[in-house]
């Protein structure tokens, strides 16, 4: 019998039978549809991270120099903390050799970073700010635009001059209802000048990132930031993928000669990408997906086992049109794709069902909640090649069955 | 000319079992073309529960093309048996079959599946029609398991309906048809892929008498067209429609005569 027509008769069969179909279906639509919820929730929460969380913090084929992972998301062990703890830490003397031993092309900043306390004469209440203090580089490397007023100019920079460009937050709360270009923020007894406002960077889980301010490397400020002689991290961007690995080489063999390091030694440094930050994320998302795989997956046995009783009570059911089919001539194997093309119509019917919901669910979690939600292609594919693989499997028997019976006894049946 | 070829076959004085066998059976009969079908020794036994029912005992019978043969029997005669081994619904356990030269009685399941779609029209006493398929589309299944398409089967399916006067009603579901109407729908069904027997197996059974004279006609005028009929019945006026009666008992051949001997002995009217 040709497949099209057994579709046909398929879909035929279950409208006849609306309210019996959907309570087939109910096990393979709830399966899929939790399927496509968990993946597009779990899809959602990855480019989150990607793009917004780390993106935030990591700026484009670039690394990050440190003695320390700045993103410690990874399981600590005892001993890994005290190999953490042994470690050096980057110094002011570092800066130039590194420097130096990168390609031309390479941009660099160095930077330090801390929680200071900021006042300003228009607000009464002192607040808590992140501090940085960076070189040349930095609004480059982390392609930051001034929405009001200016970046540093090289001359704030070679003179460390009291001047800060500031987040949107600070703006707003230091600056209220004013142009807060030109205007003095006070932190640690030291009046500096706010030269521009930075554009919005947004926030993820509900940590703004726009609580920033930022001054010139040789500003007073870098004593209150970083210890002597000490920064937080040397930052690096290459041009291009590929040159950031060979670069990340080099300035892993300048850091390991001037520690001193044997070869049989490991490093003591970091070279943070925002692969390694994002691995943390990779390894909980992996998770996560064995989770939404796992849990639908025995809704869909559920599914499976109903759908497989229903089908041995329709040959049951249909035994003497069996036997009718078969008296005009239907081989074995048209009965067996009769039943097998329904059990997975009907199922693929139920899995697209469970697409719509799931997807219907993925957006009333991500209208409701703070998690996003994106529905991918290939897990509503998944979901309707589950569906048919479901009702395929669970058809075998009961079509088997069908296709076994003989001519004569199913035609006599009532 | 179909007559007379059923005339010679049965022109020899048909009087003993034995006398007939020996003109019409197994010695007289070759398989081949003027034989649509030739059975040999046709054992058939089921195994009830432990107890062995002996439905047919060694059957012999011949049939030539175009001919209109009625099997007749009290219940148990094994005439079902008989016309399920000849419609290949069903296997003998001894003896062969030839159907259009043919030896059916070995076939597996699938190649028997294509004989019944292609040489054999069945018509049932219960008519058999899907319930909840069209006239159209009940008469167009033979020639869905034919892998006709679409259009030629809807074609096909058609003139089939119009040669039983159901031109009209190809939408209709068996449940909107009367029970006339339903067995000239089975009758079309049947004829549809143009078999070379057709089986039928009392249909008259379920008839009121003037719609099993309607039926009857059908059958009549298939048969003058040259199609070979061939019908199961226990009723002896409806076998007397018949052009060669045969007649079981037991699981064997109890006589097999031409109408008129058939009709005489009765004292049914000619």
């Amino acid at each position: 019998m040709p497949f099209v027509e057994a579709i046909r008769l398929a879909l035929k069969q279950i409208w006849v039978q609306k309210l019996k179909s959907f309570f087939t279906l109910l096990g393979v639509m709830i399966g899929v549809t939790f399927l496509i919820a968990v993946v597009s929730i779990v899809g959602g929460m990855s480019r989150y991270m990607t793009d917004q969380v780390v993106g935030k913090i990591m700026a484009v084929n670039s690394f990050e120099l440190r003695h320390r992972p700045n993103i410690n998301l990874g399981e600590m062990t005892e001993e890994r903390w005290r190999e953490l703890r042994r470690r050096p830490r980057i110094k002011e003397s570092d800066i130039q050799p590194v420097a130096d031993a990168l390609p031309p092309d390479v941009k660099w900043a160095a930077v330090g970073n801390d929680n200071l306390s900021a006042q300003s004469k228009y607000v009464a209440k002192p607040r808590q700010v992140l501090a940085f203090t960076v070189t040349d580089d930095y609004f480059d490397v982390k392609k930051m635009e001034p929405v009001s007023g200016r970046l540093f100019s090289p001359q704030e920079f070679e003179r460390g001059m009291p001047v800060i460009v500031i987040g949107q937050d600070v703006a707003n709360y230091f600056f209220p209802a004013l142009d807060p270009v030109g205007r003095e923020l006070v932190v640690r007894g030291i009046p500096y000048t706010v030269v521009g406002v930075m554009e919005k960077q947004g926030s993820a889980f509900g940590i703004s990132f726009d609580k920033f301010i930022v001054a010139p490397h040789k500003s007073a400020l870098n004593r209150y930031v970083n210890a002597h002689n000490v920064i937080d991290a040397i930052m690096i961007q290459t041009p291009s993928r590929e040159g950031m690995l060979s670069t990340m080489e080099t300035v892993r063999q300048v850091m390991r000669a001037r520690h001193h390091l044997r070869p049989s030694q490991k490093d003591d440094f970091e070279l943070e990408t925002s692969d390694s930050a994002l691995e943390f994320w990779n390894k909980i998302k992996s998770y996560l997906v064995f989770a939404g795989v796992a849990l639908p997956a025995i809704g869909l046995v559920v599914g499976a086992i109903v759908i497989m009783n229903i089908m041995l009570v329709a040959v049951a059911e249909r035994t003497r049109e069996i036997g009718i089919r078969k008296s005009l001539g239907a081989r074995r194997r048209d009965i067996m794709s009769q039943f097998l093309v329904e059990s997975a119509t009907l199922s693929t019917v139920g899995a697209a069902f469970g697409v719509a919901t799931g997807f219907a669910f993925a957006k009333l979690i991500a209208a409701v909640t703070p998690l996003p939600a994106a529905v991918e292609l290939w897990s509503v594919l998944v979901g309707i090649g589950i569906g048919a693989g479901v009702g395929i499997v669970a058809g075998v028997y009961p079509a088997s069955r069908a296709s076994r019976l003989d001519p004569i006894t199913a035609l006599r049946a009532e | 000319m179909s007559q007379d070829i059923v005339q010679d076959s049965l022109e020899a004085p048909l009087g003993s079992t034995a006398e007939r066998q020996a003109v019409v059976g197994a010695a007289g009969a070759t398989p081949g073309q003027d034989w649509v079908i030739v059975t040999r020794g046709i054992k058939r036994e089921y195994d009830m529960g432990g107890e062995v029912v002996r439905a047919l005992r060694g059957v012999d019978v011949a049939i030539r093309r175009n001919e209109y043969v009625a099997i007749m029997g009290p219940s148990g005669s094994g005439k079902s048996t008989l016309m399920n081994v000849i419609g290949c619904l069903d296997t003998p356990n001894a003896g062969e079959y030839w159907l259009n030269g043919t030896q059916v009685s070995k076939m597996s399941d699938d190649a028997l599946a294509r004989v019944r779609n292609k040489e054999i029209g069945f018509v049932f006493q219960t008519f058999n029609l899907l319930p909840r398929a069209s006239a159209l589309h009940n008469v167009e299944l033979p020639l869905v398991y034919a892998g006709v398409p679409g259009d030629e089967r809807r074609r096909r399916a058609k003139e089939a309906l119009e040669r039983v006067q159901l031109g009209g009603r190809i939408d209709h579901r068996p449940n909107e048809l009367s029970g006339g109407q339903r067995q000239r729908v089975a009758i079309a069904r049947a004829l549809v892929n143009n078999p070379s027997i057709l089986l039928a197996d009392e249909p008259t059974g379920n008839l009121d008498s003037a719609t099993s004279e309607e039926i009857m006609k059908v059958f009549e005028s298939l048969a003058d067209q040259g199609q070979t009929v061939i019908m199961v019945t226990h009723e002896p006026d409806i076998a007397s429609h018949a052009r060669r009666i045969i007649v079981l008992r037991d699981g064997m051949v109890h006589s097999d005569e031409r109408r008129s001997a058939f009709v005489e002995k009765l004292g049914l009217p000619a």
